[in-house]
């Protein structure tokens, strides 16, 4: 079976669509977490939109509305919280990665069990994505990445250096917080495709693997895009042609492309001639 | 648009009180006036409360008594207009060294948030202008990891003053670095102030630097011990003698405070 094939199949040309939409705002929010070493935020949020999908189905709700709701609250209640109390970034990722949990399941347990529904947004399900879903997802990726466009520079700064940043007069406080709103709707974006368990990887992994090419932030950023989006069709097609779990080839194509980057690198290093270290001269 | 005359003195600051934690005093009563085109040199030993100061002066802390201005106009009331005007550059500036950006995008943060709308020649033209100053323009596409300390701390000068600040404000800038390197920065530093005119504080420990830098000099240690001119700080010997005293004691006070909050941390003999 050809690629073009595959690609005469309705649900396969969905996957594919919200896959390369998704890829792009997880590596384009990715890059400022992992630089900010909040690399499991992801992960934290993901758990968070865990119990708002909970709720939703709890409450006979569309759950992933209620998981959006449920993450953006708890996303800026926890920003809010390190702001005023000053918890530590890795702690705060333990309560809400916890706490979220928690919501989950003691409303699973509430409703007698796992439902096939959370199944699928526990594991992802691009498979099962309605043109509805395509096109939501669509809309909110190019919402996000217009925001990120517009933002670049000043969240870039912010990363490099908060307290320079805030001396320049940069509203440094304000941009964090639209940020933590646009990092949780991409987590809950991109839930069905890779699923609450393995989101991170697809927001850090990309991410990751481009610093080690990267030259400047601009040419990282898209490198890592670059990654993601091939990460997503490869595995999409590998799950296909494989009959394995969408998520898992997606992510595992990540890892492999992160591998091939650190063997490349480490063969080009010990084949290329070494340099004498350029003297430190100030040039007048 | 801030509208500052030339007749204003660029920082005025009176009686000026910073309690840390609302509970320990760390500047008592500082009153000092900085004119146009001066190089103030800041000393006093570590914990006198330098960096303090310069968090006043640049509004990041709000909670002080006295009397805080720039340019003639009060810092808190105007904070993001006079800060267009201010470059700083600060202490050990926790950077992320696996950061990706190249120098040139680095360098451009600088023009962020001072200039509300510029073209991208522009923001090209500045760039390349405080390379040129402070001689990076063969580094431009290196990433910040790739330069050797003093390399870095110019890097960060000239993000400091591309956007053609009034005032530069040095907080410590050449801690960690070997002398030939602070040799090389120093020059910078006076370039700077007689060429570009941009009036400067320095904060140092380095007296030596300070005493060939300044044309005024602040001691503090908690209390303005001196504001005046260098030569007559540098050329009293009470005067230097004072201040190094003043250093040993507040060693001893640190050393005090550190043993009581962590009393695990004494030897055992």
């Amino acid at each position: 079976m050809t690629i073009l094939e595959i690609l005469e199949f309705g649900f396969m040309q969905r996957a594919l669509i919200s896959g390369i939409a998704v890829a792009a705002i997880c590596s384009a929010i990715g890059l400022f977490l992992v630089l900010r070493k909040h690399s499991l935020f992801g992960d934290a949020m993901s758990h968070v939109a865990f119990g708002g999908l909970s709720i939703g189905l709890f409450l006979n709700l569309y759950p992933i509305w209620t998981a959006y709701a449920f993450t953006i609250i708890a996303a800026l209640g926890i920003t809010k919280m390190t702001d005023s109390i000053k918890i530590p970034p890795d702690s705060s990722v333990a309560i809400l990665l916890s706490s979220g949990l928690a919501v989950g399941i003691v409303l699973i347990s509430l409703s007698g069990g796992f439902s096939l529904d959370l199944f699928s947004f526990l594991f992802g399900s691009i498979l099962l994505i309605s043109t509805q879903d395509t096109i939501i997802i669509v809309f909110l990726s190019i919402a996000i990445l217009a925001i990120i466009a517009i933002m670049y520079r000043r969240l870039m700064y912010i990363t490099f250096d908060e307290k320079q940043a805030g001396v320049s007069g940069i509203n440094v406080k304000l941009a964090n917080y639209v940020f933590i709103v646009l990092a949780a709707i991409t987590v809950v974006t991109s839930i069905r495709l890779v699923g609450v368990l393995l989101i991170s990887a697809l927001i850090v992994l990309p991410n990751i693997t481009a610093i080690l090419f990267g030259r400047g932030f601009k040419k990282t950023a898209m490198i890592s895009i670059g990654i993601a989006i091939v990460s997503v069709v490869c595995g999409i097609v590998i799950s296909y042609l494989a009959n394995v779990s969408p998520a898992g080839a997606i992510v595992l194509t990540s890892v492999a492309i992160f591998l091939c980057t650190i063997v490349t690198r480490k063969i080009r290093n010990s084949i290329r001639p070494k340099k004498i270290a350029e003297p430190n001269v100030h040039k007048k | 648009m801030l509208n500052i005359t030339s007749a204003s003195p660029i920082v005025e600051i009176d009686h000026l009180y910073y309690w840390y934690d609302s509970s320990v005093l760390t500047l008592d009563d500082i009153s000092f006036r900085m004119e146009q085109a001066d190089l103030l040199g800041i000393i006093g030993p570590n914990g006198a409360g330098k960096t303090t100061l310069f968090n006043c002066i640049l509004g990041i802390l709000t909670d002080y008594r006295g009397t805080v201005k720039l340019f003639g106009k009060e810092i808190l009331k105007n904070r993001k207009a006079l800060l267009s005007e201010v470059g700083y550059v600060p202490q050990n500036a926790s950077i992320e060294q696996s950061f990706p950006a190249n120098i040139e995008e680095i360098i451009s943060f600088g023009l962020l948030g001072s200039i509300e709308k510029y073209s991208r020649s522009y923001a090209k033209d500045q760039v390349l202008k405080a390379m040129q100053i402070v001689g990076l323009t063969d580094k431009k596409n290196k990433r910040f990891n790739e330069l050797s300390g003093g390399q870095q701390q110019r890097v960060l000068i000239a993000k400091a003053m591309v956007h053609n600040p009034k005032l530069l404000i040095l907080d410590e800038p050449t801690s960690g670095i070997d002398q030939e390197t602070q040799d090389r920065f120093y020059e910078l530093i006076r370039k700077l102030n007689a060429e570009e005119k941009i009036s400067i504080i320095l904060s140092s420990h380095d007296l030596d630097a300070v005493s060939k830098l300044a044309n005024k000099v602040a001691c503090i240690n908690r209390k303005m011990h001196f504001h005046g001119e260098a030569k007559d700080f540098f050329g009293d010997e009470n005067m230097l003698k004072t201040y190094y005293e003043s250093a040993m004691q507040t060693h001893l006070r640190l050393h005090q405070f550190n043993a009581k909050s962590n009393p695990q941390q004494l030897p055992s003999t």
